[in-house]
């Protein structure tokens, strides 16, 4: 079986400080991959690199079968992003966003149209499709923002804390879009702080310091480590090092 | 009796053009109560707070804080209370020790006089007094923004959101910290996006769409789910899930992180008599399933509270 | 993941983007007035302002002999539309105090015996004495008083007889007509207004757009101790500022300095709080840093480069824009500045300025407290 991700030995620096340090793992095709971390782990600079916003200081990374550094303008157009700060244009409408998107990822506006329709039906957003964005209530702007970041059927899809804030019953649904996406092929590779969503993942990584202190399926590491649920394993490795942490 | 209560909020109404942020509100909080507010973002939570700290005015209702109004008796509020407004306002050009000798000497104190009661937070920090509140982590920068909070030894603190955007052992730690300041008796109202963040509160108010769903102790509010709960686990969760939803009695079903939550319909059944209808139905459908029945938390009760969520069509 | 052909023509990426951007700059209706109004605004104002000819030129005769040829001479200035006869002096000392106060622009000082002189066929001799603080107006001026007595002149010409007016030229406070002596003062106006109004706007706006603002009102703190505690550091940072401009330009431009540093630096820092004032009403009224600081570009500096005489001497403008400059603060300071460092005057004679700087700082500094609310909404 290929690789969605491919990470060997990736490492970042800044200056004396190791944000990264020479992380390697795999990502399997169609599977929903969950990257945890505390703040300051390094978390957010391994995304950086893997969606080729950053460069490594050194080690390498494929993703959908292109390479982060060499070959990172293909890799842009095999993936789709989606972050907890940014996803849609507020002031555009619903079908405006879409049409953006398409028009940026090179669908031809019959593929815009269908998949647009198709989105909309989906969402039960028809009605919606020509109100601003910013009137949406913000659930419905991320399930949004999912579907949208997925409209070019990409081979992974990168999702940054993409629950935070909404209601309980919005998360589940947003997480059985995350599944239906996953069961079409895509490869979904998701951060969160709510531990509870970690164990709707098939594997998971625990980033300490910039390293990986743990992966594997839900099941092995609370097994292997004798927890109940992976919050208390999260805890476990992150404490020792949160305070010495500034 | 309610003059002593720290907060009492009366039917408080606030409206911004079409949209109604708050709708006849009302509670009381407790002194030296660690009173929680806990709903997603959009349930009015920070106007809420908005209005407490007489930033903002009610459109109906009233509300009174340390027993003055906040209408009327602004200045004396704005004396009184340690205020934390979502996303930690703070200085970030500022050393850490900057932010709090600022925020000390506005309300007239200094970082020595109110150093006992902010000691148990600072000391985790002060090591870094001198880097600018700006390169902090997120778990110091609140710990920072609630000292500055603090220092000048108010009569009641409001957190609006202070561990929203924190990872979890930072949230861990500010709980703890905030469990031993209601132990020095000091009144506290928190709000939270996080439904097991309630669990460590006093008393709880379910917040959504501007309206109170529920008060009560963490432990009473599972008493208000409407029907006999029950935790499912076996095989492939889609598949459990897809079940489970065909299930002609069930009445809701919803994944909680490695099991199913399932409620049943029927109110007649006994729970082992429902958990054995559906283990038998999971079998038919080829999935080996374990059926328990199990008492509803915080956010079961939330999702059965609130109804649907919000309608795109607003 | 079977690549089915999709790809719209290599173009459509870049046409969606702007698309997109076109939809934000038109959905951004108070952005797009500003920058579709402000530049016109600028075209008809630089089109007015841009005018080398001069009008309304007040001119003053110092005629203590008055006979036939001066009344006609001085009958011919006040018929003429660009000059405007400002009235008579005794003598020329009485006529400095006029040019400082900027009641005058140009004085004619008739020798004695000017009719008899030119019946002898010997030279008359008139004195023109231009206020070149202005060094462009200023030769202007010169220009045009020269023209009408030329005609004069020729009018008197008999064939055969030669008649000659003699005008002697002066260009008053700037006789080597030296652009810095304009520019300058009207550039400390300019600084000052830089590092008050915009400074002060967008540091307001900062602490509402990063919430601290919020934490500073659920204080003790009064809203009049917040803007002073803001400004006054902006204050100081002003007085810096025309220290340093004043010494560059005694040092490098040598822009003669003939009054009293004192009263320039009283009168910078009246113009400063003024400033400072108005940066406050702007981010009172405004919800974000970029708000605040077109806020201020519009309402300040604009004003200030193109209404103020910084630039475009007030005299080029047209008439009906004269009464729009009365509001713009930094006209009357660089009356004020200008007089001061170039014509050596005093209080006693640039008091109006400075009544209408105070004026407009009681009015504005009412205007930035009423504005700040202790409340959000």
């Amino acid at each position: 079986m290929t690789h969605a991700i491919e990470v060997r030995g990736l490492t970042r620096r800044f200056g004396s400080f190791t944000a990264v340090d020479a992380i390697t793992f795999d990502v399997n095709e169609g599977e929903v991959f969950g990257f945890l971390g505390a703040n300051g782990a390094g978390k957010t600079t391994a995304i950086k690199m893997l969606i080729g916003l950053l460069a490594p200081t050194s080690g390498e990374a494929t993703v959908a079968g292109c390479d982060v550094v060499r070959e990172s303008d293909e890799v842009r157009r095999h993936i789709g992003y989606m972050s907890q700060r940014f996803s849609l244009y507020e002031d555009l409408t619903v079908r405006e966003n879409i049409t953006l998107y398409g028009g940026i990822y090179g669908l031809t506006d019959e593929a815009i149209r269908d998949r647009g329709k198709a989105l909309l039906a989906a969402l039960h957003l028809e009605k919606m499709a020509d109100e601003r964005v910013a009137a949406l209530p913000l659930g419905w702007k991320q399930k949004l923002a999912f579907s949208v970041a997925l409209l070019h059927e990409p081979a992974v899809v990168f999702l940054d804390e993409p629950t935070g804030g909404v209601d309980p019953i919005t998360r589940r649904q947003f997480w059985e879009m995350i599944y239906a996406a996953a069961a079409r092929g895509t490869t979904v590779f998701v951060t969160t702080h709510y531990l509870d969503e970690a164990e709707y993942c098939d594997r998971v990584s625990i980033m300490v310091d910039g390293r990986i202190a743990a992966m594997g399926t839900p099941q092995q590491l609370k097994q292997d480590h004798g927890v109940a649920t992976l919050d208390e394993l999260f805890v476990r490795l992150a404490r020792p090092t949160a305070a010495a942490h500034g | 009796m309610s003059d002593a209560a720290p907060l009492v909020v009366e039917g408080l109404t606030r409206r911004f053009g079409a949209t109604v942020a708050l709708e006849d509100v009302s509670f009381e909080v407790r002194p030296a109560e660690l009173f929680g507010l806990v709903g997603p973002d959009g349930g009015g939570k920070t106007t809420l707070f908005r209005i407490l700290t007489t930033l903002l005015l009610p459109d109906a209702g009233s509300a009174r804080v340390l027993g003055l109004d906040v209408v009327g008796d602004m200045w004396a509020i704005r004396a009184r209370v340690g205020y934390m407004p979502g996303r930690f306002s703070l200085y970030p050009d500022l050393s850490v020790e900057e932010n709090l000798r600022f925020f000390a000497s506005v309300f007239g104190t200094s970082i020595e006089e109110g150093y006992s009661i902010i000691a148990p937070i600072y000391r985790q920090i002060e090591p870094f007094r001198g880097r600018r509140a700006g390169a902090l982590s997120g778990g110091m920068k609140q710990k920072l923004a609630l000292s500055c909070a603090l220092v000048h030894r108010p009569d009641i603190l409001l957190l609006d959101e202070p561990t929203t955007g924190v990872d979890a052992v930072s949230r861990r730690e500010f709980w703890e910290l905030l469990a031993e300041l209601k132990a020095s008796g000091l009144t506290i109202v928190v709000s939270t996006p996080y439904m097991d963040e309630a669990d460590r509160c006093d008393r709880v108010a379910l917040v959504q769409l501007g309206r109170i769903l529920a008060i009560d102790v963490p432990s009473a509010i599972g008493a208000r789910f409407p029907a006999p709960l029950f935790a499912v686990r076996g095989g492939d969760r889609q598949a459990l899930i897809r079940a489970l939803r065909e299930y002609p009695h069930a009445l809701s079903v919803f994944p909680f992180g490695d099991e199913l939550h399932y409620s049943d319909a029927r109110r007649t059944a006994s729970p082992d008599g429902i958990a054995a209808d559906v283990r038998g139905y999971l079998a038919t459908k080829g999935i080996e399933g374990t059926v328990e029945a199990i008492a509803p938390g915080i956010e079961d009760t939330f999702m059965a509270l609130m109804g649907a969520p919000p309608e795109a069509a607003a | 993941m079977a690549d089915t052909p999709r790809h719209g023509s290599r173009g459509s990426a870049l046409t969606a983007f702007m698309v997109k951007e076109l939809r934000h700059i038109l959905r951004d209706r108070q952005t797009l007035l500003v920058l579709l109004l402000l530049p016109l605004a600028m075209v008809v104002l630089f089109g007015f302002a841009l005018r080398s000819d001069v009008n309304d030129i007040r001119v003053v005769f110092v005629d203590p002999n008055p006979d036939y040829a001066t009344t006609a001479l001085r009958a011919r200035f006040a018929g003429n539309g660009r000059f405007e006869v400002a009235g008579t002096a005794p003598t020329i000392a009485t006529v400095e105090p006029l040019f400082r106060r900027g009641d005058a622009d140009i004085a004619i000082v008739f020798e004695p015996g000017f009719a008899g002189h030119l019946a002898e066929g010997t030279p008359a001799r008139l004195l023109l004495v231009s206020d070149a603080s202005d060094p462009n107006t200023g030769t202007t001026m010169q220009a045009y008083a020269s023209a009408v007595i030329a005609a004069y002149q020729a009018e008197l010409g008999v064939p055969g007889r030669a008649v000659q007016i003699v005008p002697v030229t002066r260009m008053r406070y700037n006789p080597t007509l030296a652009s810095a002596n304009l520019f300058v003062p009207g550039l400390i106006a300019l600084v000052l207004t830089l590092v008050t109004a915009l400074m002060t706007a967008i540091s307001l706006s900062r602490e509402k757009e990063r919430g601290t603002l919020e934490v500073l009102l659920v204080s003790p703190l009064k809203p009049w101790q917040i803007i002073v505690g803001k400004v006054l550091p902006y204050l100081l940072l002003a007085f810096a500022n025309v220290a340093t401009a004043l010494v560059a330009a005694w040092g490098i431009f040598h822009v003669p300095f003939r009054g009293s540093l004192v009263f320039l630096l009283l009168a910078s820092t009246l113009y400063a709080m003024v400033g400072l004032a108005l940066g406050v009403m702007i981010a009172s009224v405004t919800n974000s840093q970029r708000a605040a600081m077109i806020g201020a570009m519009a309402g300040t500096m604009l004003p200030n480069l193109l209404l103020s005489g910084m630039i475009f001497p007030i005299a080029s403008l047209p008439g009906w824009m004269h009464p729009l400059t009365f509001i713009v603060p930094a006209r009357w300071f660089i009356v004020i500045s200008r007089g001061i460092m170039l014509k050596g005057a005093g209080i006693g004679e640039l008091w109006p300025s400075l009544a209408v700087l105070l004026g407009m700082l009681f009015v504005l500094m009412f205007g930035a407290i009423r504005s700040f609310k202790p409340r959000l909404a």
